[in-house]
């Protein structure tokens, strides 16, 4: 009947409550609840991700190399890359958020393949176990991208565990894919466009494609690497014949557009965030979801950028060069229409509005960094020193991290029918902001004086700015542990959420917060426009000050 | 809603309950599992694609090496595979065909010898394995190659490299194919049952996308490591 009033009484049937026990969790075939199992999983990933980050940084607080040995140090910055990519970037927004919001977005009870994404976790779950046991019993050296012929050859540490790991959890990323695409096309409510759908969910559908086309390359890429490792069948080894190249070719054919995985699904988060506490309707809709797709297509032809001091041709250089500086366009549409929404709109400061200022103007340095490097010329200076570790740590910490956390933010009441707390969650969103900044600018001075990345000593004279940089870690590490606490206290002293605590619009506000299994009583028909904002009421946000 | 359940036949019931919870209606559900299938076997193209790129590389570079390496190769057992293959793509066919228009012994007579041809696939393909890994034609440290034609000389670890793209190819194609024999094993034994019926037989289409696309994967196999032009080989 009334939901908001039979909310204030008792505890309405959701997803959380409607049955009990640990068989419940590990057997549903709910997104919601999956969303849930994932979320609690690429938590801990996430932190042990991190405690390697801190373990870099305080060997870099000081030129010598004290704190580990080179070989230690050389698994550390390995793990790091491994377990951040391929455990905790590319899951985080599509399989926590994504898994959670698209379903109810397009007005569907699941996803369309619901057994499929439960499988998609357990096949994540055997991954990340299969990588974590090779760390354990040695870990491994060749950095998150196994270059050969060291991986194959040389390296006396456990690729080929980390290699399978990676394999498995690839297939974890196709079918949530996968789900994602047909659940997009088939499962939309009636009256649901696409030109009326969720800019989220055309940004995840973009990032889904990527997955679907690009995964598997990497997965039989990986595979070759471990089966030259174990029978020496000579494909990527020169002594052999083979050619160490090509690897690097099938390896960013998937891992330059997986970068594109991790940043679009937090690019439809912002969408969401911005046009929400600005109270207006996304400016240029069309543009920023056909954004989307661009860079989504334009991400598959620029791989080599990553091989301009490999040894290609120069013509091939200069033809990916050129492709690469097109990636800028669709990057910038998105950024300057997400300026353009605030411009004149009513802006509310809540935390997830705070990440998504984070983000912007991150997201802006990572991004007009990264021309830089697809410059020719520059890229030769800066090729493997510390201004490529800050370009992509503010594109996937600044942009992507910062995405994650405004969508957890934004979407916490709906997931757990709980509010955080603002103020909390305002310092810590400040913390993350001063912190990232400390840790990473820094890194861009270091790389273009000539640091290079991946060695655990360095000259005295860029002591100062790695002081500087390993004091920003460890306020980022509070700002990133502030928001674990607060979270966990909020699902148990957490004001009650209502359905709709940012009076945002979209289908998954429409339903109780947390939402019943089946998402919706009856299916929603939709006849109005995505972020109609300037036609509903203009009540202020009430909520969680 | 109002569900009216006067005079349903077998049919609809049956269609009935194997209507999953989120869908709207039975049309929805098989659209879109057949859409599912289709994304699904997008991903594996691109999964033998990388292969079949580090196939395009070496054969250019290493053609020689190639063209002798190919001519290690059983033709006549490779010949006999395809349409092996070929008459197994039919007979599947044949069997979603039969399960469409709901004659359920047929379907189960068709899709039974489509599994005999899938072992037959891979008895033969058990032969040929054997006989290369006799003559140390595997990889590895016992890997063993003598040169036909000594002018030019042809590097034996070029000829390697064919060898593993040869095992790693039709490797995986052969595991696809156990898979297969596997899916279809069970529509076997679910269609016995009586688990599809006119209104909802999606399983056996989809398991017959699945099974095209791996013949057609052989389709391309084929050519390419058997039939590589003798011409310049000597």
């Amino acid at each position: 009947m009334e939901m908001a009033t039979a909310l204030q009484t008792v505890e309405t049937e959701n997803y959380l409550n409607s049955n009990y026990g640990i068989k419940s969790w590990l057997l549903t075939t709910d997104h919601k609840r999956i969303a849930m199992l994932y979320l609690m999983s690429i938590t801990v990933m996430f932190w042990i991700g991190g405690f390697f980050a801190m373990m870099i940084r305080l060997e870099l607080l000081t030129p010598a190399g004290d704190l580990v040995t080179s070989d230690t140090y050389n698994k550390l910055f390995s793990m790091h890359g491994i377990i951040m990519v391929f455990f905790f970037l590319i899951p985080s927004v599509p399989a926590v958020i994504g898994n959670f919001v698209i379903p109810m977005m397009v007005g569907a009870k699941d996803l369309a393949f619901p057994r499929v994404n439960l499988l998609s976790w357990y096949i994540y779950m055997l991954g990340a176990c299969t990588a974590l046991f090779a760390m354990v019993t040695g870990g491994v050296d060749t950095g998150w991208t196994f270059y050969t012929p060291f991986s194959t050859t040389y390296s006396n540490t456990h690729v080929i565990g980390a290699a399978i790991g990676i394999f498995i959890t690839g297939f974890s990323s196709i079918l949530t894919g996968l789900n994602f695409i047909v659940t997009i096309h088939r499962m939309r409510a009636p009256g649901l466009t696409w030109r009326r759908l969720p800019l989220f969910c055309w940004s995840n559908y973009a990032a889904a494609l990527i997955m679907v086309l690009g995964t598997p390359v990497i997965a039989i890429t990986l595979l070759l690497v471990a089966l030259e490792r174990a029978f020496n069948i000579g494909v990527f080894n020169p002594q052999l014949g083979g050619d160490p190249l090509l690897f690097q070719h099938l390896f960013w054919f998937y891992s330059h557009p997986a970068v594109y995985i991790m940043i679009l699904p937090g690019m439809g988060v912002i969408s969401e965030i911005v046009t929400c506490f600005s109270r207006k309707r996304v400016f240029g809709y069309e543009f920023v979801a056909l954004a989307s797709i661009a860079i989504a297509v334009l991400g598959f032809v620029v791989w080599a950028h990553h091989m301009f001091v490999a040894g290609i041709s120069v013509y091939a250089a200069l033809v990916f060069s050129l492709l690469s500086y097109l990636v800028a366009i669709p990057s910038a549409v998105k950024v300057f229409n997400w300026t353009a929404t605030m411009y004149k709109g009513s802006i509310s400061y809540n935390t997830p509005m705070l990440y998504a200022f984070g983000f912007i103007g991150l997201f802006t340095i990572g991004g007009l960094t990264g021309i830089f490097l697809a410059s020719l010329g520059l890229d030769v200076h800066v090729h493997d020193t510390y201004f490529v570790v800050a370009h992509f740590h503010y594109v996937m910490v600044g942009g992507m991290v910062m995405a994650y956390m405004a969508g957890l933010h934004f979407w916490w009441p709906k997931m757990t029918g709980r509010m955080y707390p603002e103020a909390w969650a305002k310092l810590s969103a400040l913390l993350v902001f001063v912190g990232f900044n400390t840790t990473f600018f820094p890194q861009f001075i270091l790389g273009y004086m000539g640091m290079p990345r991946r060695y655990h000593a360095y000259p005295p004279e860029f002591q100062v700015l790695n002081v500087l940089s390993t004091a920003g870690a460890s306020i980022l590490a509070v700002g990133y542990v502030l928001p674990m606490i607060y979270f966990l206290w909020s699902l148990r002293y957490g004001e009650q959420a209502p359905p709709n605590p940012w009076n945002a619009v979209g289908l998954e506000w429409m339903t109780a917060s947390p939402p019943p299994t089946h998402n919706f009583d009856e299916t929603p028909i939709v006849t109005w426009e995505a972020y109609d904002y300037e036609h509903q009421p203009q009540e202020e946000v009430t909520v969680g000050h | 809603m109002a569900t009216s359940d006067v005079t349903v036949d077998n049919d609809l019931r049956n269609a009935e309950r194997a209507l999953q919870h989120h869908f709207a209606d039975m049309e929805q559900q098989q659209e879109t599992s057949t859409f599912g299938m289709w994304m699904f076997l997008l991903t594996e193209i691109m999964f033998f694609g990388g292969l079949f790129t580090a196939y395009l590389v070496y054969r250019s570079s290493y053609y020689q090496a190639f063209v002798e390496g190919s001519q290690k190769m059983n033709i006549w057992l490779g010949a006999t595979n395809t349409a092996v293959l070929i008459c197994s793509s039919l007979t599947m066919a044949l069997g979603v065909r039969a399960a469409q228009t709901g004659r359920r012994k047929l379907m189960v007579v068709l899709l039974l010898i489509t599994i005999l041809f899938g072992l037959g696939f891979l008895g033969i393909k058990g032969i040929e394995y054997h006989e290369h890994w006799t003559h140390h034609e595997f990889p590895g440290p016992d890997f063993h190659f003598e040169t036909i034609d000594k002018t030019p000389p042809v590097d034996p670890t070029h000829t390697e490299i064919y060898f593993s793209l040869y095992w790693a190819m039709t490797g995986l194609h052969a595991l696809h194919m156990v898979i297969g024999v596997g899916l279809v094993s069970w529509l076997v034994i679910a269609g016995w049952m009586g688990a599809f019926t006119p209104s909802y037989f999606t399983p056996v289409e989809i398991i017959g996308l699945y099974w095209h696309f791996v013949d057609l994967v052989w389709i391309y196999l084929f050519p390419l490591l058997y039939l590589i032009s003798k011409k310049h080989g000597g």
